[in-house]
């Protein structure tokens, strides 16, 4: 940590950067939030840690037009969102210098919570450095001790993997955490009646309070005017007295970043209701993974889009299972 | 007040392409060849200018089924234009077959200019299915809990 | 001022019969936007048009609703009649009543119920239609006729006698197509390469046109009057400047086992080759799977005795590209395949033959030197049956559920010289109808039963036994008589159904021009349109279109090409204004829009936009008009909705959508 601290003040101080984009504390210790540091100084502020989950690669659309490079700190995953920005022409790559960070998963303090935790006031075990095994937990009630696996992000149990996608240069150990099947939930949701499903999403959207924190951190949903704000489709929303509206907003959303989507997770991340956003993406995915071929977005540049291809086969619409 | 399927009339959006589709629906209509009125067509330059707001724009303002028919592939008026909305339409419908929206509402046929008895045989079926399923009112309760 | 006017047709009674117009009309009034509404008895006459740009100027309309028959029937005449009142051409919809509505439906409260449902969909979305201009592109003055049998040579020869370049492609090493195997031809007799011949000639000698022979497309990309092609001349193995035609090649070839195509595989001919002795050009072809000094690098005999220094074993394909301005497909046909009829021992006995077959035996230039008889034995045949309809108007898969539409006239064509040449052969024809609708047709067909005494046998085959002595014994039944027969014949005759070239479904696909399932290529009216592809600038000639005889086909021939060359005698065209177009200030510049467009229409600038007095830099996607062909794929695939298609905008669909479902 020391070390990636010591390479960030050498970068600002030689100006071979104008700013480090990463993460700062916030008011607690595990809810650190995305900031800039405009110099060596303004560092002391800087963290990052289990609670560092927010994929800085959006951020970098903005900062591709401010003056000078921008040194960004990016996951192994964040990377691919990285790449699909490139692609889609959302980001300049020389302005970003890429420090590919390691990762040992990162931690959901929701995830937390559901193991029976309540009144945190402070959490330790989550220092980059440590072993990442378990967390202490201080709470108004006392300690408690937790495992650093199950209070990691649903994402991270189905891990892309280690490597990073795109970098310029690389610090910090990353671990394994791979322990799941990302479409497990996916096949099981499938598996259910026509009815079972409908009550099941029913449940899920009935939560949406369409606050757009999902829209906003999305690294895909980063039109200049989304279709929902715009009057393209007459279809501007300007309160929550449809809902129709709100269930269209998902599947459109989803549809929308459907071949772009890198499966980062950051929509379910950042829902305040909890809402398991990233399971209609992956439902994407899945499809496109079978119907089309695998496809993982962000991992090669010049691959072309599943939805901006097509082969003379494809199934027919009829033909799904 | 619950109404019978007989008494039942869906409203069935069909979109069709101007070149084919469009064209097989003028032949089954100078041919006679009858399918329900609930069926109303808007017609597009291809297929592949639908979009999935339209579609779920139809449900939203009422429609019980929304079907798209373009040329079949490799006859594309535009070559390349049924290929993209085959794959757009396998996803979206597969989507909302996900959460819990009856596949028989969503369709996909390929009707040739030459195709007038295909056309019609197949609103036939489609308004039959809608209709077995009765009115749709999923889309729009997705987002509201009893 | 917005005011929109609705006039709604009666279409004589086709519409007004399930549709109260009153009642449209009435409904019509209640919608916003609308000025005007009126009925009348048929909108597209005269008067009725007259009434609707009356109505334009009185009331000052800035769009109206045309409710009548379909748009792809008078779209056109209704914006040109607007445009003739001084209002934009795309300020017009059409709710099609007639074939989505008052056809189809028969009850006059469901029909009316759906009519009103239309008009209001109609009114919706021209209520924000917005006024398009068309713009202009060239025409290049060159046409491309691809196959070069007597549909494309007439094509190709009344192009050019207009004074227009014209490049006919064929895929055989001669022009001259089906028609050239041809003995005789009906209702006249005349012969076949008699009035071929000369037609092929003057196409060859004709300044206008060009022939590649032995080539084929490989590639079409543009549009209507400027299209590109690419053309792949396949090796010869002869220089086509060099050789004289003196044929000492095709003497001396010691590889002659490959069957003759022209012969209909029944002789053989040599590794090179013409295909016919009066082939144009008169040039031969090295067949690659044949040649010896190809295949194994010895031999070289042809090249030995070549005077003219004309054969190259080392020539390649070469391709061309090219520009033309109109194509006129004209591949032909071919005859299908027997494999589906094993009942009538085509591939068991070699006296059950097909009429294309027996064409070839009747000529002179053909294997048996025009003498009538068996190929198995050489021997004379003294009862010849002839079965109708094999594998036409079949119900079954099997077949073609068609009539091939010749078969009628060359079987009576055939029946008659065969009693005339040789009057002690019997001849029986077994068909299900006799169909002669052409001038002079049925009077020919007479003439084979009442003067040359053949007997026509209204009935079906359905069976012809090869026997231990060399006949064949027909099992066929009289449906007249109503008895069953056994004829003992030692020649039977299979008038075998015709379908399109193969290729041609190839063919189409580089053209983007519709197919139908028998793989006839759709005219963009089946009445109106005959001779033209509902694609713009491709026109179709002969049996690609639909089975056709010579005269018939020579007739469209000379349509498609009046109307090649009313379209290459235009400077300039006007393009369809209703193009792709991207919002500048939003566009994220993200390129989905450019990989699914197939015309390759869309590129990127960074601009300088003012989005609200903050000026900046964006990448953003320019659409080229000229190349926008209307498809629409990438307002789809742009996320943010930025990109739109003139005249089928997202909000006029919408619109649309919103008021179906009202």
């Amino acid at each position: 940590m020391q070390e990636l601290i010591s390479r960030l003040k050498e970068l600002l101080e030689s100006g071979s950067v104008q700013r480090v984009l990463g993460w700062k504390k916030g008011d607690f210790t595990f809810n650190p939030e995305p900031a800039y540091f405009n110099s060596a100084e303004e560092l002391s502020e800087f963290v990052y840690d289990g609670f560092c989950g927010a994929n800085l690669s959006k951020y970098m659309i903005k900062a591709s037009n401010l003056e000078g490079v921008t040194a960004v700190l990016l996951k192994p995953c964040d990377t691919y969102s990285f790449n699909q920005l490139i692609k889609e022409h959302r980001v300049i790559r020389e302005k970003a210098y890429i420090i590919g960070i390691g990762c040992k998963g990162k931690l959901s303090l929701d995830a937390i919570k559901a193991q029976g935790v309540k009144g945190i006031t402070d959490i330790k075990g989550a220092e980059i450095d440590g072993d990442c095994n378990e967390l202490k937990v201080e709470t108004l009630y006392g300690e408690k001790t937790v495992s650093y696996k199950d209070s990691m992000l649903e994402r991270c149990h189905v891990c892309k993997g280690k490597e990073h996608m795109i970098y310029d240069e690389l610090m910090l150990e990353s671990a394994d955490t791979l322990d799941a099947d990302r479409f497990t939930d996916v096949e099981i949701i499938e598996n259910l009646t026509s009815e079972d499903k409908f009550t099941y999403f029913q449940r899920e959207l009935s939560k949406c309070i369409r606050c757009n924190a999902c829209r906003n951190v999305c690294p895909a949903c980063s039109c200049r005017k989304c279709v929902f704000d715009s009057t393209k489709f007459d279809s501007e929303q300007k309160a929550n007295v449809d809902p129709f509206h709100e269930s269209m907003f998902h599947i459109i959303r989803a549809f929308h970043v459907a071949g772009r989507c890198t499966d980062c997770g950051e929509c379910s991340r950042v829902c305040p209701q909890g809402i398991p956003l990233h399971l209609f993406n992956r439902k994407f995915i899945k499809d496109i993974n079978e119907y089309y071929g695998v496809f993982q977005a962000g991992e090669d540049i010049g691959q072309t889009s599943p939805l901006t291809d097509y082969t003379l086969d494809d199934m027919e619409a009829e033909e799904r299972r | 007040m619950s109404l019978t399927n007989e008494e039942f009339r869906p409203k069935i959006v069909a979109f069709c392409c101007n070149w084919c589709s469009y064209a097989g629906a003028d032949l089954a209509g100078s041919s006679r060849l009858s399918y329900p009125a609930d069926v109303k067509i808007i017609r597009v330059p291809c297929s592949c200018r639908v979009n999935p707001m339209f579609i779920l724009r139809a449900f939203e303002k009422g429609a019980d089924g929304v079907i798209i028919c373009g040329c079949h592939p490799g006859d594309c008026h535009y070559s390349t234009g049924n290929y993209y909305a085959r794959r757009r339409m396998t996803l979206l419908f597969s989507m909302l077959d996900y959460v819990g929206i009856e596949r028989g509402r969503t369709r996909v046929e390929w009707v040739s200019a030459a195709e007038g008895v295909k056309f019609s045989q197949t609103m036939n079926e489609f308004v039959e299915t809608v209709r077995s399923l009765g009115k749709n009112v999923r889309l729009g309760d997705l987002r509201c809990k009893n | 001022m917005h005011g929109i006017g609705v006039f709604v047709c009666h279409c004589g009674s086709n519409i007004a019969a399930t549709v109260d117009v009153k009642k449209v009309v009435e409904m019509a009034k209640l919608e916003p936007g609308v000025v005007h509404a009126e009925d009348y008895q048929y909108m597209c006459s005269e008067a009725g048009q007259e009434k609707i740009a009356q109505a334009i100027k009185e009331k000052n309309l800035s769009g109206i609703v045309v409710c009548s028959c379909s748009p792809r029937m008078h779209e056109a005449t209704f914006r040109k009649c607007a445009e003739k009142a001084g209002l934009n051409p795309y300020m017009v919809e059409i709710a099609n009543l007639r074939e989505q509505c008052s056809w189809i439906h028969k009850d006059i409260e469901e029909g009316t119920e759906k009519a009103v449902i239309l008009t209001r969909a109609a009114i919706a979305k021209v209520n924000l239609n917005t006024s398009l201009e068309a713009g202009e592109s060239g025409v290049i003055k060159r046409a491309l006729v691809i196959g070069g049998g007597i549909a494309g040579i007439q094509t190709a020869l009344d192009i050019a006698d207009a004074g227009y370049e014209v490049d006919i492609v064929e895929k055989t090493p001669s022009i001259g197509g089906k028609m050239a195997q041809l003995d005789k031809t009906f209702p006249t007799l005349d012969c076949s390469a008699c009035i071929l011949t000369p037609k092929m000639v003057d196409a060859a000698a004709h300044e206008k046109i060009n022939l590649y022979t032995y080539s084929e497309v490989e590639k079409v990309s543009g549009f209507v009057g400027d299209f590109t092609v690419e053309i792949r001349k396949k090796a010869r193995y002869v220089n086509m400047d060099k050789c004289t035609g003196c044929g000492v090649c095709m003497e001396k070839c010691p590889s002659k086992k490959a069957k003759s195509e022209f012969n209909s595989g029944l002789s053989n001919r040599p590794a090179i080759y013409t295909p016919f002795a009066q082939a144009i050009p008169n040039v031969p072809v090295i067949d690659p799977t044949q040649c010896i000094k190809l295949k194994t690098g010895k031999c070289g005999v042809c090249e030995k005795f070549c005077q003219a220094g004309a054969i190259d074993y080392k020539q390649k394909d070469e391709v061309i590209t090219q520009k033309y301005g109109a194509i006129v497909v004209a591949t032909g046909f071919e005859v299908i395949k027997l494999d589906n009829y094993d009942e009538y021992a085509y591939s068991q006995s070699k006296d059950v033959i097909t009429s294309l077959e027996l064409e070839r035996i009747m000529n002179a230039a053909g294997p048996t030197k025009g003498h009538l008889e068996r190929l198995s034995d050489g021997k004379p045949p003294k009862n010849i049956v002839f079965i109708q309809c094999v594998g036409s108007r079949c119900a079954e898969n099997k077949g073609k559920s068609y009539c091939s539409k010749i078969c009628c006239m060359y079987t009576a064509k055939h029946a008659m010289l065969i009693r005339d040449k040789y009057p002690d052969v019997n001849v029986t024809v077994f068909y299900i109808d006799v169909r002669t609708p052409g001038k002079n047709f049925d009077e020919f067909y007479r003439r084979a039963v009442e003067e040359y005494g053949v007997n026509y046998v209204k009935g079906q085959v359905g069976k012809v036994a090869p026997q231990a002595d060399g006949s064949l014994l027909v099992h066929g039944v009289d449906l007249i008589d109503g008895k069953q027969l056994k004829i003992s014949a030692d020649m039977v005759v299979l008038a075998a159904a015709i379908e399109p070239n193969p290729t041609v479904r190839n063919i189409a696909t580089m053209l983007t021009a519709s197919i139908d399932t028998n793989n006839f290529l759709t005219e963009a009216h089946p009445k109106l349109r005959p001779v033209e592809s509902p694609t713009a600038g491709v026109f179709l000639s002969g049996v690609c279109q639909g089975p056709k005889d010579i005269p018939e086909t020579v007739s469209q021939a000379g349509a498609a090409a009046i109307k090649v060359v009313g379209l290459l005698a235009k400077d300039k065209l006007m393009t369809n204004p209703c193009t792709a177009k991207a919002d500048e200030l939003l566009c994220n510049g993200c390129s989905a829009c450019a990989n699914v467009c197939p015309y390759g229409a869309i590129s990127y600038e960074d601009k300088l936009i003012n989005d609200h007095g903050i000026r900046k830099t964006h990448r953003v996607a320019v659409v080229n008009s000229a190349l926008c062909q209307g498809c629409g794929a990438c307002t789809v695939a742009c996320p943010s909705g930025v990109m739109d298609l003139q005249g089928f905008s997202n909000r006029q669909i919408i619109a649309e959508v919103d008021a179906i479902c009202r």
